[in-house]
């Protein structure tokens, strides 16, 4: 049966802003799904953004809803969830919004480890504001603000994530689309921080200037690239090399930032909530 | 069993053209007419739905 977006979707917001072949779109319709598949009520979820592109998403979904400034979403998604632990918060952004400009404020949210969802739509550039090179613009790869290549190397999100200290770190890629639903609804369903990357193809800012010549082939290098983490087990590291691992990278149980502060709270003989 | 045909609804107000639908489906359903994608050959499809997973504008709807 055809899925029903339109419930979850402000009416006369659609036709989105994101150019033709953007993956943002097919992140967003793996997050409705999720949200449909965990019954969450759009009154007691709140979906927070910085800025950007992918930071967007928020204002076509009949959520409660915070756009905020630009790398701050991690901030305000705080002050969000200990004013009201009850609500389910989930923050989206982009690759530069997460880990440049609020590149501090995400590894302290990690460190935290405050119960919210962080999804990253990684595309490798700052699409809005007309393609520098970001913090994961792959080595020698161009952006508008490096015509002969980005000397920099590049961050693994995930990898920043996990020794941050965020308790639930998956990834995954907009050519997996089925996959994307599943990620989040089990972080989501985490109890702590939740990273979800999702590798993105922006084909206007970036696959122009890297040879790519169309959305599908920029699709198929996703393809190429992700390795499954059961599949990579068996991969000598050799066969490792250049791929990037998909799934459920890592996961582990620690107290959790709202029912820790709650405590302090008591201890201080304030009114409990 | 009886093999019903399913209904493909693309809204042209939506689409951007991406070739995203026609690559990915795997029976060459649907083509390109002008600037928004539309049903070439209804009959080939499978209901396999990737189409409308994959879209990245939510243009097409696969009833089945």
């Amino acid at each position: 049966m055809a899925f029903d977006y339109e419930k979850y979707i402000r009416p006369g917001k659609l036709p989105h802003i994101w150019c033709p072949g953007c993956g943002h779109g097919i992140v967003m319709k793996g997050m409705i799904r999720a949200m449909d598949t965990l019954g969450l009520e759009k009154n007691n979820t709140a979906i927070v953004s910085g800025i950007g592109c992918a930071s967007r998403l928020p204002g076509y979904i009949d959520c409660c809803t915070l756009h905020t400034a630009h790398g701050r979403a991690a901030a305000f998604a705080t002050g969000v969830k200990l004013a009201k632990p009850e609500m389910t918060v989930i923050l989206v952004g982009g690759d530069g919004d997460g880990t440049a400009i609020g590149g501090n404020h995400f590894i302290h949210a990690c460190r935290r480890n405050i119960d919210m969802t962080y999804i990253i739509m990684n595309n490798y550039i700052y699409g809005m504001t007309g393609g520098q090179f970001s913090p994961t613009t792959p080595h020698m790869h161009k952006a508008s603000t490096t015509p002969y290549g980005n000397p920099d190397p590049s961050f693994d999100i995930a990898k920043l994530a996990i020794g941050a200290g965020a308790t639930f770190v998956a990834r995954g890629t907009a050519f997996h689309a089925n996959q994307i639903d599943k990620l989040i609804v089990e972080a989501i369903q985490h109890k702590g921080f939740s990273v979800v990357e999702i590798l993105d193809d922006c084909p206007t800012t970036y696959g122009r200037r890297n040879k790519f010549k169309s959305v599908i082939e920029m699709m198929n290098r996703l393809k190429e690239v992700a390795v499954p983490v059961k599949a990579a087990e068996k991969m000598t590291p050799e066969q490792l090399a250049g791929k990037v691992l998909t799934g459920i990278l890592y996961k582990e149980d620690k107290p959790e930032y709202c029912s820790e502060y709650q405590k302090v709270i008591e201890r201080a003989g304030g009114a409990a909530r | 069993m009886e093999n019903k045909l399913p209904t493909i609804e693309i809204n042209e107000r939506y689409c951007k053209g991406c070739y995203i639908c026609i690559e990915f489906c795997p029976k060459q359903v649907l083509e390109m007419k002008g600037f928004v994608v539309s049903v070439k050959n209804l009959e080939a499809c499978i209901k396999c739905m990737q189409c409308e997973l994959r879209c990245p504008d939510f243009a097409i709807k696969v009833i089945p």
